[in-house]
């Protein structure tokens, strides 16, 4: 603990403003039924109320206070994306041990599929399977989280083919140890910094993705707040110059900007690497 | 070599459409009962899957399909009856441009930016656009929208903030009421085409004939632009034209909060119609194009390289 406020203290200056946006979004998202003045459907006042007063960020279309639907946008949106990315991860990181642990036809045919499905633009190909399955979260989870783990299969993958050739595998191997310990007390140690790495920018692009299906009103639906489709909800007035609805907008873009800055700072730290020679 | 990627790229395509079209089997049930409801008689379920075709069996029914798309018949639309290649094709049409329009921006500030940024590397230049272009990697698209909106059509009235088009607007009104859809695509690609064009300068720059040249004492200006750059095309018309294929499929978002009438928006409204065959349609359209894009990058990365093209 004191290693990571010690590490954290020298960090530069836009990791330091990542670890605490991260922070306060993960306490918002926690808090939210405490911190929210309203309920999240509660209708409170007319449609379009202006800032300041008894609603501090006015009221959204159907006249729900703005900062109370922010806030538990926050634990929706954010709680949505992260068990996506975790299940994606599931998804992709076994299947990409599995392949590089066992190798030869499993590898073949688990990679030969891959490749196929990554050819697919994800966002279109995300819009064919939503229509067939319908429009819900559950559906959207899983449809991302399957597309998305194609890119963590071909990371994990990468990573466990140069520490499957060890000499320590070899010996778990000979000692006749099964393919699950292998991949999980001998492939996993050694490859996570690359693959929390990887977790840090995967959440990114999941959450923006989340979004971008919600602002389309074919991601999380209503009334669950969340942040993608408040903006949709709220465009119009952007007409009248309010910006009330690049608030939400504005929340999705600071989050993935602390992330980034975080997982960059990461992976100074722990690869050395300089794209400088 | 090339003929062998150009095989590779035919096998995708294929694939690619036989995943599209067998997505659709996936559904409990089929499209007949789907479409008809729980109401439905057995009589009219029947009668409906003649009239589309579902009583042949699945793969007499994929070459039908593939064989018309090839042709330009690609079937009619279940919410209007109409022939989809008729939407398709004129929408088609116009996200080609507002694809276009946006490359011709975001190109040759992409690669000015990248390499001025490979050029003062690791000064004050490249720290800020490093974090201005983390920044703008990681904002919604929508988000880049409307603060264009808010500040270019709302507060300064320069702009129009809705793009819609009929066929009476001559090319110079296209280009107009375009601007600010295609400037917002520039942000959301120029970022990420700079990057990789500074990751490829710099890679190249660490190469020993690099340090001779530099040993020699030629200018840096000189080092780049006549001994880097030549040896650097390949990788960046490997970004440039990666970078247009994230274009076609990005205008999705950009033509649904400009309203414009291209190929995103018809996608976007017909899942939530659930119109399977224009969604099936427009989804082979993009990926097809897609693919088509990334093929010709690593076609053009083998013939600017000799080591390739002529391999051992």
């Amino acid at each position: 603990m004191q290693r990571v406020f010690k590490s954290l203290a020298e960090a530069p200056l836009t990791a330091k403003f990542g670890v605490t946006v991260v922070l306060v979004y993960t306490a918002v998202a926690l808090l939210a039924p405490v911190l929210a003045p309203y309920g999240e459907t509660e209708i409170v006042g007319d449609s379009y109320e202006v800032w300041g007063g008894t609603y501090v960020l006015g009221t959204d279309n159907l006249g729900r206070d703005m900062l109370t639907r922010l806030i538990y946008g926050a634990r929706n949106t954010i709680g949505i994306a992260f068990l996506t990315t975790t299940l994606c991860f599931l998804l992709g990181s076994v299947t990409g041990f599995l392949a590089a642990t066992v190798g030869g036809w499993v590898d073949q045919v688990l990679s030969r599929v891959v490749d196929v499905l990554m050819s697919i633009p994800s966002l279109i190909f995300a819009l064919v399977l939503l229509t067939i399955f319908g429009l819900s979260i559950i559906n959207m989870v899983l449809v991302i989280a399957v597309l998305d783990a194609t890119r963590v299969y071909r990371l994990s993958r990468a990573v466990a083919q140069g520490i499957v050739v060890m000499d320590y595998v070899e010996a778990a191997r000979l000692r006749g140890e099964g393919l699950w310990w292998i991949m999980r007390r001998e492939v996993l140690p050694n490859a996570m910094p690359p693959l929390v790495a990887e977790f840090g920018l995967r959440f990114v692009f999941v959450f923006l993705f989340i979004s971008a299906l919600s602002f389309l009103g074919l991601g999380i639906q209503p009334p669950t707040a969340d942040w993608g489709s408040m903006v949709r909800d709220n465009a119009t007035l952007i007409t009248y110059g309010d910006i009330t609805p690049l608030l939400p907008a504005a929340a999705i873009a600071l989050l993935t900007v602390g992330v980034n800055f975080v997982v960059d700072w990461f992976l100074h730290k722990t690869s050395g690497l300089r794209d400088e020679h | 070599m090339v003929a062998q990627r150009l095989v590779l790229g035919l096998l995708l395509i294929i694939a690619v459409s036989l995943i599209l079209f067998l997505s659709v089997e996936l559904l409990p049930g089929d499209l007949a009962e789907e479409i008809l409801g729980q109401g439905a008689t057995p009589e009219t379920v029947a009668a409906f899957r003649r009239e589309l075709g579902l009583d042949l069996p699945p793969h007499e029914r994929y070459i039908n399909w593939l064989f018309g798309m090839l042709q330009g018949d690609m079937g009619t639309s279940l919410a209007n009856k109409r022939p989809i290649a008729e939407l398709v094709g004129a929408r088609f049409g116009n996200t080609l441009f507002l694809a276009t329009y946006a490359a011709v921006i975001a190109v040759p500030l992409a690669l000015t930016l990248g390499v001025l940024a490979a050029l003062y590397r690791n000064g004050i230049y490249d720290r800020i656009v490093n974090i201005v272009t983390l920044t703008s990697i990681s904002s919604p698209e929508f988000f880049v929208a409307y603060i264009l909106i808010l500040f270019f059509s709302v507060k300064f009235g320069w702009l129009p903030s809705i793009a819609n088009l009929g066929d009476e607007h001559g090319f110079a009104e296209r280009v107009y009421r375009l601007t600010l859809p295609a400037v917002t695509l520039t942000l959301v690609v120029v970022a990420h085409m700079m990057r990789m064009t500074r990751a490829a300068i710099i890679n190249l720059l660490a190469s020993p004939y690099i340090e001779m040249a530099s040993l020699k004492g030629i200018s840096k200006t000189r080092i780049i632009v006549h001994h880097a750059l030549p040896n650097a095309w390949a990788p960046i018309i490997n970004v440039i034209v990666i970078n247009l294929a994230y274009l076609i499929v990005g205008v999705v978002v950009v033509e649904f909060v400009f309203v414009y009438p291209g190929l995103g928006q018809l996608m976007v409204d017909s899942v939530s119609k659930r119109d399977l065959p224009v969604v099936q349609a427009s989804g082979m359209v993009f990926a097809g194009v897609y693919i088509l894009l990334n093929l010709s990058a690593d076609v053009a990365a083998i013939l600017t390289n000799p080591r390739l093209l002529h391999p051992k």
